[in-house]
């Protein structure tokens, strides 16, 4: 279980060192759609929330899990719609 | 079949994680923004229909009824809310990730206890870990999102002992953490860790308010990744573990921005109640002496200086967001530039209540973004502008930052609009800034103050210039 702590901390590690060069130097016109679209990212503990939500047999467990996953598309849908909206509007006028 | 299945859905994983680092890195430039937000939703519904694969998902029929109820919500707010509103929208998403990680966590706890499953040492210390991150993510991003909605005041609300009180909370958690992890079946103290997760929320938000609400959306936004992040470890899901590890670096970079574009640390802007009375009343009286004469004109003298201008340069502020003028700024613009005037806007990166708010607003309003300028670029420029025109912006103008080092925000870096032939200062009253400091560049002989709400004087401004 340790082993799978330590390679955890790997992986996340590393995902952080890339999300600080990708996301580096990015224009202050661009701050409220990267952090719309980031947040819609997060909402990636809806995975999470179907892996706990998944046991046919009722239980506590299953209903947080439930409740997990309403919140969660609501954070990813809500999220990824709503940057395409704002990004809609810088689109339209590059020219 | 069924032993190729867990490769297929780990596989999916990295094609997931793959195009979320893409659509990150696209989402840097204006052009291929909407692209990258469109190849990071692919990666998301990658993910959901892999984790559906999976053999332990079995709850098809209510997974998808809730799968189906929060896609219906989430499309209405996105669809519904205002561009002005969108603090208070990124606050309440962060909110639900970071409720929906700490569900996670708190699932997986109540599954272990309930089974006969021993409770590995490092499960429940990643349990203990989620539960804090995913509970503050939640509560503090609801306070943020009522300071913001204006159900409650925004400004800095402090009581005495605050920083005591908040650490032993903090230790009281730690406490029960290391009674947890010495006999994880003790469900109350489980519930007790949640209830002190959710309180620590709340009293982390709450000395923070007004014009230093950007840093504080952008490190909830950075905890609701990072909660994520959690979640994966309790799930030991490298998926979870990325998209987390992702969207808590791109928090912490925007948080680290905003932080500089205050000159102020972290720290400070999270523990020193900036802009409550204590700090107004010990730097709020340097620097300008009562006797000072304000200049006040009405909007068809502001509208005769704008018109025989060359060059204006617009620095808009919260006070344009609150009064929703971004449609009459854009229609001032037009009449200037029909009459043969440069304009360009000056954008300071702490203006409004979230990073990039101002550039959101005047997009809306269509607003070219090439004429939007960061603070950096514009500065040099000012002291050939003929008129700035400063609309419901205050703190991020003031030049007692430059020279006063008894002001509160000395030091941080402004845009030098006293440095332009005129200054015209749109305002609703005389009220100082977030930081409580009164503005000098009011009193200055080159300012010009045209009082009103920013959307009404900008569109009796348009309306004069149109008749030029």
């Amino acid at each position: 279980m340790t082993d799978g702590l330590i390679m955890g901390l790997v992986v996340f590690t590393l995902a952080t060192f890339i999300g600080f060069e990708v996301i580096n130097k990015i224009p202050p016109t661009l701050h409220t759609p990267l952090m719309s679209g980031s947040n819609a990212i997060s909402g990636i503990a809806i995975v999470g929330a179907l892996l706990v939500a998944g046991d046919r047999n009722w239980q506590l467990t299953t209903i947080l899990g439930l409740i997990g996953v309403v919140l969660a598309t609501i954070n990813v849908v809500g999220g990824f719609l709503v940057t395409d909206r704002m990004l809609q509007m810088f689109k339209k006028k590059e020219v | 079949m069924s032993e190729f299945l867990p490769a297929v859905i780990e596989l999916s994983y990295l094609v997931a994680a793959t195009l979320f680092i893409i659509g990150l890195k696209k989402l840097g430039s204006p052009a291929s923004a909407r692209r990258g937000n469109t190849i990071a939703s692919v990666g998301m519904l990658i993910a959901i229909v892999a984790t559906l694969l999976h053999q332990n998902v079995l709850n098809y029929e209510m997974i998808l009824v809730a799968i189906g109820i929060g896609s219906a919500i989430g499309a209405v707010m996105a669809y519904r809310v205002e561009m002005t509103a969108m603090p208070q929208m990124v606050g309440l998403l962060n909110g639900f990730g970071g409720a929906a990680s700490a569900l996670v966590a708190v699932g997986e706890f109540w599954r272990y206890i309930t089974s006969v499953e021993a409770v590995p040492l490092s499960e429940t210390i990643t349990i203990v870990v989620s539960v804090l991150i995913g509970g503050v993510t939640f509560t503090g991003s609801l306070l943020a999102f009522v300071k913001l909605e204006g159900w409650i005041s925004g400004s800095p609300i402090t009581f005495p002992f605050q920083q005591p009180f908040n650490l032993t909370l903090l230790g009281a958690f730690l406490v029960a953490s290391g009674f947890l992890i010495v006999d994880p079946h003790q469900p109350v103290v489980f519930l007790g860790l949640i209830g002190i997760s959710l309180v620590l929320g709340i009293l982390f938000v709450l000395p923070i308010g007004g014009a230093d609400t950007p840093v504080v959306i952008s490190l909830l936004n950075s905890f609701s990744g990072l909660a994520a992040s959690a979640a994966g470890f309790v799930l030991m899901n490298n998926m979870l573990i990325i998209a987390g590890a992702l969207v808590g670096a791109s928090g912490i970079i925007l948080t680290e921005i905003m932080c500089k574009a205050m000159n102020r640390s972290l720290a400070n802007v999270l523990f020193s109640a900036f802009g409550s009375a204590h700090t107004a009343s010990t730097g709020g009286s340097t620097g300008v002496s009562g006797d000072r004469v304000l200049h006040q004109i009405d909007t068809e003298e502001g509208a005769m200086m704008l018109g025989y201008a060359k060059s204006v340069v617009i620095v808009p502020g919260y006070g344009m967001a609150v009064a929703q003028a971004q449609h009459a700024v854009r229609e001032l613009a037009d009449q200037l530039e029909r009459l043969g005037v440069d304009v360009k806007y000056a954008i300071h990166p702490v203006a409004g209540r979230m990073p990039g708010h101002m550039n959101v607003l005047l997009a809306e309003a269509n607003v070219p973004y090439p004429k939007l300028h960061d603070m950096e670029d514009i500065n040099p420029e000012l002291d050939r502008v003929d008129v700035a025109l400063v609309i419901g912006a205050n703190d991020v103008v003031n030049p007692a930052a430059r020279h006063d080092k008894d002001s509160p925000i000395y030091g941080m870096p402004i845009l030098e609009v006293d440095k332009a032939h005129h200054t015209i200062v749109i305002k609703r009253g005389m009220n100082a800034g977030f930081s409580g400091v009164e503005n000098e560049l009011f009193y200055k002989d080159k300012t010009m103050m045209l009082f009103g709400s920013a959307k009404s004087v900008v569109e009796q401004l348009a309306a004069a210039v149109k008749e030029f």
